[in-house]
């Protein structure tokens, strides 16, 4: 596994073997049995998160029920000076949850109860491993639901979506976690426990909430969250409009939304996925199209047909060659359906992809997308573009045989160009997938040394000794020559079941 | 401004922190002075922002303004009205000369808040300058970002006390297809709950106001403002005023009101007493009129914007009263502030409620300074506006 080398040499074994006594002795009266594992039949699937190409055995991985025993196990590696994994589901994209050599693996999967849901202040409190889709499912029957929607949201867990200030399909209109959360109540590496934010508006003090948000498991252990529920809507159509040219379909993108309307979704897929999915889907996507837009409003019956009428209006005038409007629920699922399987479809036409997670201002995604075309031809290798149009995120799949190693560095290369090419139009290396420890070398990138140097800052404000995860998200200057990315070893995906993206 | 006129404006606020941070004596940092009377007492050397001025990127299709921390909110408000587009979250100007930075600063969001997100939620990016005189950029001008802490959304509400802006990215968004307002005459406690049922329902609420006496059972007058689709705004103004048996407002009247609530220029905000103050409460949703009854010699009239979630109330200036309301707010699980203070109230009380002060964030305080001392060493924004 080419990746692998971004891994330091073992340390030595027998001190690691010490440690790892010392550590589960100390862990053992606090939690229940089945709460602590150390043997490695018991902890190789904490090895890594969902990206698989990064892999590394932490000392023991602790299951805590309660959130004193969260605070019980912090302090004594703290007085130990272990560092700490957190970790959800493990589903992240970028490696934040990897473990580190001589650390704990903190999971926060057995706490996953919906603590109270209120109809009344549409606010619901739940635990860090309550999955995100299980809020939605468990406040359906009030005719309320949780906004962001994370593509992994049947597995993801809000504790995660806190950490990784998740987004989703819907985002452009409903914000993301920082938008949707009220209070975030957590322990900090110390034990002690704190809460960030609040039911009232307007916590006093800085808004440290706002850097705890996104944090990756760098500054303290997520136990319990409010979230905001909002109405469900009663109607959501979705338009699907083909261009001739890559660049009328972004111009349509930037038209739609100088026209004042803001799309509950607005996805934008090339001419090479839309065929590498119809194959896959049967969406009844046009083939000869350079781009499709899909395009969806939600709200009452009334808004709908309002807003729906608006978009086409925009969207023929901005040259859409063909138009079709989602006629009912089914329809509109079979419109997306393509959309939300560019993964698997990647897949059958290459061995490996390498997924890449910029942003950038939408009127360059022409621009961009133009570029990425040159990249193909420098590089040999083929691209998939997949966005999410709407707020400029785009996430492009370099199609590469990772048993050829000269076709992996070739696809390195073509990713890191595109990243730059992001930074470079006025936009970001990573829009939804976090930094982990994927992306930790491009944040040198993207922030000069004055920046990364505040990030520690802030890191050291919460978290002085430096434990909680701290090999991720923000580069030391040291890092700051290597390399790392995502791919995907031989088309697998570590939980294929879940949709991407 | 040319770029060289803005490198020197930057060059003289960094010679201005760096010598401050020698001779280790604070800055109050000022725009436009529209809210110098906000927050605690600081009266050190000045800097002002108010020449660093001008917008430096705009781009409706994109929906985000970037521009100087001196650029005048009209001016930013206006640009913006020319396109159709807006400042979602309705900061208040309290004077002509407000300012984009002044307004991040104090992070204060106006009658929109209630429905949008406050200030926070919209900054996406910002350039600012710490105590040690480096320039920094932070966030950026996208939506979606989540490279490095989000440490440009710290900026909001922080007056001052962190680091000085130079330059921030706000979301704007579309202006509402259409609008309307409504009124009628309720009790609170039927308002309030009315409102939450309201807020839970698909409907284009945008902001609600109720100002009455603070008795549950008293009538007040309660303006609700829907904003959105022009189907979806029809539909709930005819389903709210037969459930409220309200009445819609002319639109002018209508714009009047919501800018006068913003601006705190209704009748019962303005002739504030010399020795009065003027409190703040943020509550939960959850809470329902408040028993004044311990808590002095308080006004009878009080202001609800938020759906309750934001009160105002007048009464005397002495520690005892807001230590009551502290408390009575704290109770419920909010929190209270002296807002404004009448001419003659000593002007070094402390207007906030202290981490201290609530058993859940009093970990916060170490985590605050720490972070303030990393910003800011030598203590150049120090003032303790906020505490």
């Amino acid at each position: 596994m080419v990746a692998m080398n971004m891994v330091a040499p073992p340390p030595d074994l027998a001190i690691i073997s010490a440690l790892q006594t010392k550590l589960v002795n100390a862990l053992r009266p606090i939690l229940p049995e089945d709460g602590l594992l150390w043997e490695p039949e018991d902890t190789i699937p904490y090895e890594c998160d969902g990206l698989a190409a990064y892999r590394r055995m932490p000392l023991a991985v602790a299951l805590p029920e309660t959130e004193a025993q969260v605070s019980e196990i912090l302090k004594i590696c703290h007085a130990m000076t272990i560092p700490v994994v957190p970790r959800g589901s493990g589903t992240g994209l970028s490696g934040g949850a990897m473990p580190i050599a001589q650390g704990l693996v903190l999971s926060l999967a057995k706490l996953k109860k919906i603590v109270s849901i209120d109809p009344f202040t549409r606010t619901a409190v739940v635990q860090p491993g309550v999955r995100n889709l299980a809020i939605s499912e468990a406040v359906a029957h009030l005719g309320l639901y949780y906004a962001p929607d994370p593509s992994s949201q049947i597995a993801c867990s809000i504790g995660g979506n806190v950490n990784e200030n998740s987004g989703g399909v819907h985002c452009l209109k409903y914000g993301l976690t920082l938008q949707n959360v009220l209070r975030v109540r957590a322990v900090l590496m110390n034990g002690e426990i704190v809460e960030f934010g609040g039911l009232a508006p307007d916590a006093p003090g800085l808004d440290l909430m706002s850097v705890m948000i996104g944090s990756e498991g760098m500054l303290a252990v997520v136990t319990e969250v409010t979230v905001k529920l909002v109405p469900k809507p009663k109607l959501a159509r979705v338009i699907m409009a083909s261009f001739d040219d890559i660049e009328k379909g972004g111009n349509a993108v930037a038209a739609i939304i100088a026209a004042g309307i803001i799309p509950a979704g607005l996805e934008m897929m090339d001419k090479a996925t839309t065929r590498a999915v119809e194959e896959f889907v049967h969406a009844g996507y046009d083939l000869d199209a350079e781009a499709i837009l899909l395009c969806e409003s939600d709200g009452t019956p009334e808004e709908v047909a309002e807003e729906i009428e608006r978009m086409t209006e925009v969207l023929k005038k901005s040259g859409a060659s063909g138009i079709q409007i989602s006629r009912d629920e089914s329809e509109r699922l079979k419109f997306w359906s393509g959309r939300k399987n560019a993964f698997p479809a990647a897949g059958r036409l290459a061995a490996d992809y390498y997924c890449m997670d910029g942003t950038i201002p939408r009127r360059h995604i022409a621009t961009l997308l133009k570029r990425i075309q040159g990249m193909e031809k420098k590089y040999g290798l083929g691209c998939l573009n997949v966005f999410h149009a709407g707020d400029g995120n785009m996430h492009p799949l370099i199609l590469f045989n990772g048993a050829d190693q000269d076709e992996w560095h070739r696809a390195e290369d073509f990713g890191s160009e595109i990243l730059e090419a992001c930074v470079e139009l006025g936009g970001t290396i990573t829009g939804e997938h976090g930094v982990g420890i994927e992306k930790i070398n491009t944040m040198c990138i993207q922030f000069g040394e004055g920046e990364r140097e505040s990030f520690w800052g802030v890191k050291s404000a919460f978290d002085p000794d430096k434990l909680l995860n701290p090999d991720k998200a923000i580069p030391t200057l040291n890092r700051c020559a290597e390399y790392g990315r995502m791919r995907v070893s031989k088309g697998i995906l570590p939980h294929p079941e879940l949709e991407r993206f | 401004m040319g770029s060289s006129d803005s490198q020197q404006q930057i060059d003289s606020f960094r010679k201005q922190i760096l010598e401050a941070a020698k001779t280790k004596t604070p800055l109050s940092i000022e725009g436009g002075g529209t809210k110098t009377w906000y927050g605690n007492n600081n009266q050190f050397a000045k800097l002002s922002t108010k020449n660093y001025s001008g917008i430096l990127d705009y781009q409706p299709e994109e929906l985000v303004i970037t521009a100087c921390a001196g650029t005048p909110l009209r001016e930013i408000e206006q640009v913006l009205a020319e396109k159709n587009q807006m400042l979602a979250f309705e900061p208040p100007h309290f004077g002509e000369q407000a300012t984009l930075g002044g307004a991040i600063a104090a992070g204060l969001a106006g009658p929109a808040r209630i429905s949008v997100g406050n200030l926070r939620d919209f900054v996406l990016g910002a350039r600012i300058m710490d105590g040690k005189g480096q320039d920094l950029s932070f966030g950026g001008k996208v939506m979606k970002n989540v490279a490095g802490y989000d440490v440009s959304r710290l900026m909001p509400g922080s007056l001052g006390t962190l680091a000085l802006i130079l330059e921030a990215s706000v979301k704007v968004l579309p202006k509402p297809a259409a609008s309307s307002s409504i009124r009628c005459q309720i009790t609170q406690a039927a308002a309030l709950q009315s409102l939450n049922k309201s807020a839970g329902q698909p409907l284009p609420l945008s902001a609600s106001c109720w100002i009455g006496a603070n008795q549950a059972d008293s009538f007040g007058e309660l303006t609700i403002r829907m904003a959105g689709a022009e189907a979806a705004v029809y539909a709930a103004k005819v389903s709210l005023c037969s459930s409220l048996n309200a009445k819609e407002l002319d639109s002018q009247e209508a714009e009047t009101f919501w800018t006068q609530l913003r601006e705190q220029q209704l009748s019962a905000f303005i002739n504030l007493q010399a020795d009065e103050t003027l409190y703040r409460l943020a509550l939960p949703a959850a809470c329902g009129p408040l028993d004044l009854g311990n808590v002095g010699n308080i006004s009878s009239e009080i202001i609800l914007e938020w759906h309750g979630q934001e009160r105002w109330i007048k009464g005397p200036s002495d520690d005892a009263t807001f230590a009551a309301l502290k408390q009575l707010a704290n109770a419920h699980g909010g929190h209270a502030m002296r807002f404004r203070q009448g001419a003659k109230v000593n002007p070094a009380n402390q207007r906030f409620t202290l981490l201290s002060e609530q058993t859940h964030s009093q970990a916060l305080e170490p985590i605050q300074a720490r972070l303030r001392a990393s910003f800011d060493p030598s203590g150049v924004f120090a003032t303790n506006r906020l505490p």
